[in-house]
């Protein structure tokens, strides 16, 4: 395929919404007013000193921001190749990246006069952040959540209910995050008059996956200046797990420039490429669903399949629409890590440093031990240490006493 | 271009009455069932048939919409079989105008410009597809313009005046208007409120406006025949074709019948509409 190389990587979208071929509006009418109010709204905000100026302040004082950038001595000598380095996320508030999209999308919300929150989650750390916040502002919160996930992630759902939030299971579909967005874009559909959707990936109709981006471009922007304080240069390589992608976008957007930053990008491969799996770009085409154009998983007459991960965060058929043209123009390599190879990763993490990862991020270590021992010792390797395995503890522990029977 | 749709409106505007629309699924409960109920709509009264297209994600539809999708993909509904349905169809009804509703993506991986010459040789007179706005007319409501297909639109209660020209714009046949902010099946508008939105969207087209979403029983399709120029009744025909399945969701020998009888009750009541003097 001949793609032009663009002059920037980081121009995109176009005033509709569109990353190449990717992305677009692609709702219903209902919604088509009010997503171009919350456009107009962002626009807004984004020039605004007295928004940015109030978000740093919660970033700061109530997020824990900036998050550490550490360097994985142990892991390093273990693997015997690159220099790791951890973009420390797990340490934010509620325990993810999640939050920082959360902060900037609820006072936007409350700049729009806003008062009932609502917001889709897999794994539950996005449904935390929406939760955590709206109780931080006084909002109503209404969590949509596959039946399936609830099951396996209950520490989650139980701090959503301690946090005021309605969790409301999803039985529609395969009961998992694809279709949690569906029950909220009905929902939305429904209450549209009072109603912010407070989307959790860097996927969505337009403006959403700008926005996401943004908020979580914090992640690759501190990198950047912590890696010029602690080695006097750029890193040489970035790994992140991709569900929607928006840890990614986060970390990988303020690189995509540099020309000598390698990028790689992780989904899952659950039980393998050939059988169950959750990766859009090495198992699917594109297609349109959720408001936007990107790389779906689907079967010959465009029906959605079912996903499988291990890890509830990236188990979604799709991906956000600046990642599906990032792979196309060629600047993203997308990898994957199977449900067995991120269940080692998590174990490895564990022991070696002391840290325990979320099955998610766990998925982005499996690569990088792959991919470390292969470079040199001097090659810096940045990983998006998403969030904190504290959600999974119970689901790993049955797998772990499971195996060890 | 003049449609079936086209022809159909005139019609029914010498004979001073609304339309009566009827949805259904298509495949639902089985494609042999569903060709069927599809023939009783057109013998019972309906005066335009909207036929959905099966997808596992119909993010405006409600549950009743949702598992008859649901039902049809299970015995093997695709989109293909779906135009082979309207071909069947076509065999004995020359003239009653169909209408294809659903969402883009099986559209768009068939291939929009196959998908456009097939569904135009095998009969379809309009598309309705949900997640299109007047943003994306690129995609395929322009193409279908252009390959004599009508493209009706959505009008919804948020589609404030400033809005109503862009929607309008390259729509035809008529323009189908969501009683509610909602999802199908979700509770019915006020017939005097949805009175006054008709009259709004007049202001801006002279094409006919169709209301749907809610609409159950003949008496609330006659007060919405009332105040426009058509009724559009969905979720109601498909729970009573539910209704009519075995515990395994198959066809019975009550399913086409229980259709056909509420078809016939709901034009009964939208015929017997006096409608606004213009
Ligand atoms: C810790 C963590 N990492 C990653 C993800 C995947 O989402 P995204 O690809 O948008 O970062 C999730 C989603 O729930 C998550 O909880």
């Amino acid at each position: 395929m001949n793609i032009a190389k663009p002059n920037s990587y980081r121009s995109g979208p176009d005033d509709r919404g569109h990353f190449g071929n990717f992305g677009g509006r692609f709702v219903a009418e209902t919604l088509m007013p009010l997503i171009l109010d919350l456009e107009k709204a962002y626009t807004a905000a984004k020039a605004d000193p007295a928004f940015q100026g109030a978000m740093n302040g919660y970033l700061k004082n109530y997020v824990g921001r900036p998050s550490p950038l550490y360097f994985a001595e142990r892991l390093t000598e273990h693997l015997g190749g690159a220099k790791i380095y951890l973009k420390r996320e797990e340490l934010n508030h509620t325990g993810s990246h999640k939050v920082n999209n959360v902060l900037g999308q609820i006072m936007l919300a409350r700049r729009m006069g806003k008062k009932r929150i609502i917001a889709e989650t897999g794994a539950g750390q996005h449904g935390v952040a929406t939760a955590t916040l709206c109780a931080r502002f006084g909002l109503e919160c209404v969590v949509y959540m596959g039946a399936v996930d609830v099951e396996r992630q209950q520490p989650n759902v139980i701090r959503m209910e301690m946090l005021g939030a309605k969790v409301v299971p999803v039985q529609s579909g395969t009961r998992t995050l694809k279709d949690a967005m569906n029950e909220a874009l009905r929902d939305w559909v429904t209450n549209v008059h009072n109603t912010f959707y407070c989307i959790g990936t860097v996927a969505g109709p337009h403006p959403y996956p700008t926005l996401v981006r943004d908020f979580q471009s914090i992640i690759g922007n501190e990198t950047k200046t912590q890696m010029q304080e602690i080695e006097g240069r750029l890193p040489d390589s970035l790994v992140a797990c991709i569900g929607g992608g928006s840890n990614a976008m986060g970390l990988f957007h303020p690189f995509l420039d540099d020309p000598s930053v390698e990028i790689f990008g992780v989904e899952a491969a659950g039980h393998g490429l050939t059988q169950l799996h959750a990766a859009s770009i090495a198992g699917g085409r594109p297609g349109v669903l959720h408001g936007n154009r990107t790389y779906l998983l689907m079967d010959a007459d465009g029906q959605i399949q079912d996903a499988h991960s291990i890890s509830a965060g990236l188990d979604y058929p799709g991906i956000g629409p600046e990642h599906s043209w990032l792979h196309e123009v060629g600047r993203v390599n997308y990898l994957s890590a199977t449900d067995d190879e991120a269940l080692a990763a998590f174990q490895l993490l564990s022991k070696l440093e002391g840290i325990i990862p979320a099955l998610e991020p766990a998925h982005a270590i499996a690569k990088v031990m792959e991919l470390a021992p292969k470079r040199p010792r001097d090659h810096l390797m940045v990983v998006n240490l998403s969030g904190r395995g504290d959600k999974d503890v119970p689901q790993v522990g049955d797998i772990l006493r499971g195996k060890s029977k | 271009m003049i449609t079936r749709i086209d022809t159909r409106f005139a019609e029914l505007k010498k004979q001073g009455r609304a339309a009566f629309v009827t949805y259904v699924m298509a495949g639902d409960p089985d494609p042999a069932t569903s060709l069927e109920i599809v023939k009783a709509l057109s013998k019972s009264g309906s005066d335009v048939i909207e036929l959905g297209i099966p997808f596992t994600d119909p993010m405006a539809d409600g549950p009743s919409i949702q598992a008859a999708g649901l039902r049809a993909l299970k015995v093997g509904m695709t989109l293909k079989k779906t135009l082979d349905l309207v071909r069947d169809f076509r065999k004995d009804d020359n003239l009653t105008p169909l209408v294809l509703m659903g969402y883009y993506n099986p559209i768009y991986i068939y291939g929009v410009d196959k998908f456009l010459a097939d569904a135009k040789t095998s009969g379809v007179d309009g598309l309705i597809i949900v997640d299109l706005p007047p943003e994306e007319d690129d995609e395929l409501c322009i193409p279908a313009l252009r390959a004599g297909l009508n493209f009706i639109r959505l009008a919804t209660p948020t589609t404030d005046d400033k809005r109503l020209p862009a929607v309008l714009a390259n729509t035809s046949g008529f323009v189908y208007y969501v009683s509610i902010a909602g999802i199908t099946g979700a509770a019915a508008a006020d017939a005097n409120v949805v009175g006054e939105a008709v009259a709004r969207i007049k202001r801006h087209t002279k094409l006919p406006i169709c209301v749907g979403f809610g609409i159950r029983t003949p008496e609330a399709a006659r007060a919405i025949a009332e105040k426009a120029d058509g009724s559009v009744v969905g979720t109601a025909l498909v729970d009573a074709l539910k209704n009519s399945l075995d515990a395994e969701g198959r066809a019975t020998a009550k399913t086409v019948n229980a259709v056909a009888e509420l078809t016939a009750a709901l034009a009964q009541g939208v015929k017997g509409a006096q409608q606004a003097a213009e």
